[in-house]
């Protein structure tokens, strides 16, 4: 039997397929609790190798899900909550935060093109990665603006994102960070929500500031990364 | 009825903001998504107080819970680049891991240093 033509034309095939996979992968998170398995991360496995085994293509699956990705532009709208309600820290803080996270997108962007550009890596590589330190919600919007490939910044966000988790309060304790604002903005800069939830066991203030972080470092990354990506060869 | 009508009513700011978002996106020249200028939008109008926090904040909630599924589809579009990163997977990571490494040490160590020179000079 032909999945393709049977499926082609299925509004539903490839968004139950997504929610089926999601719905597994939190079950697995839930289940051992380890950081790397994340849903996401185990819902697209789960989704690659269902299509890889039955012979269905990114196309056919790719005509039904879409419409999730429609929620992209309205999830981000919503980010401007948790920036509200977190208004009155952003405040007192504004100094410490908008330095800070500035000098942090331009390393951020030098050390991604540094290294690629070492290992002579494509540029449309080297542009999908630039804005992964970013919440995807906002990371893939950038990366289509700047011409990358939305599938790969999404894998990098979540290395950022574990990568926050599991050695993130480490590297601050190497670097004697131990202010609790300058705590909760390194790991909501470099790893967004799941550099968060590690900022929430740390305590109220660093929660408070890594959340904050998650959407300061994304406005910043929009406005600094197009002039950085005229340099990118 | 009222009460589950008011969820119609905070999608209708969050997808007439997302809306207005587009619009700037089409008529303006910067390389900003839709959708940031929507979140900035969005800000401001609750800075404003034209729209008020009950007015949107379980829609939002809402969206920001289930957030990762809006991902899935642009993530499984990799398989269909899987030939342009074979053999440079290794050298991604490495990337992805130096540079989320260089912004927790430098985000930290500024912040860190802004808010004891600021507490020094205050006292």
């Amino acid at each position: 039997m032909e999945w393709n033509v049977l499926l082609g034309e299925s509004l539903f095939f490839g968004m139950a397929l997504s929610l089926v996979a999601y719905r597994i992968g939190f079950a697995i998170q839930a289940k051992w609790k380890k950081v790397f398995l994340n849903p996401l991360l185990l819902s697209v496995a789960f989704i690659i190798g269902f299509l890889a085994v039955t012979g269905i293509s990114y196309e056919t699956y790719h005509y039904g899900a879409k419409y999730l990705s429609y929620f992209l532009t309205p999830v981000t709208v919503s980010l401007a909550v948790p920036l509200y309600r977190q208004f009155q820290v952003l405040k007192k803080n504004v100094a410490a935060i908008v330095i800070s996270i500035t000098i942090g997108c331009f390393v951020h962007a030098a050390v991604i093109i540094g290294v690629l550009s070492v290992f002579q890596v494509d540029r449309q590589l080297i542009l999908s990665l630039l804005p992964k330190s970013i919440t995807s919600a906002i990371a893939l919007g950038v990366t289509e603006e700047i011409g990358g490939i939305q599938g790969i910044v999404v894998l990098g966000v979540m290395i950022a994102g574990v990568s926050g988790a599991v050695v993130g309060p480490l590297l601050l304790k190497l670097m004697k960070v131990t202010e609790p604002v300058a705590q909760g903005l390194a790991l909501g800069s470099a790893s967004h929500a799941v550099g968060t939830s590690k900022a929430i066991e740390l305590g109220e203030i660093q929660a408070a500031m890594s959340s904050l972080a998650i959407v300061v470092t994304g406005i910043l990354t929009v406005i600094i990364l197009p002039w950085i990506v005229t340099f990118v060869g | 009825m009222r009460g589950k009508m008011k969820y119609i009513f905070q999608f209708v700011w969050i997808f007439g903001v997302s809306l207005a978002g587009e619009v700037l996106n089409a008529l303006l020249p910067m390389p900003v998504p839709a959708s940031v200028y929507g979140l900035v939008i969005m800000f401001i109008l609750l800075l404003t107080g034209i729209v008020k926090l009950e007015q949107v904040e379980n829609a939002a909630d809402f969206l920001m819970a289930v957030m990762p599924l809006f991902f899935i589809d642009s993530t499984v579009g990799v398989m269909n680049y899987y030939g342009l990163i074979k053999g440079k997977i290794p050298i991604l990571f490495l990337a992805a891991f130096l540079s989320f490494a260089a912004v927790v040490v430098v985000v930290g160590v500024t912040a860190q240093g802004i808010i004891r020179g600021k507490r020094k000079r205050g006292k």
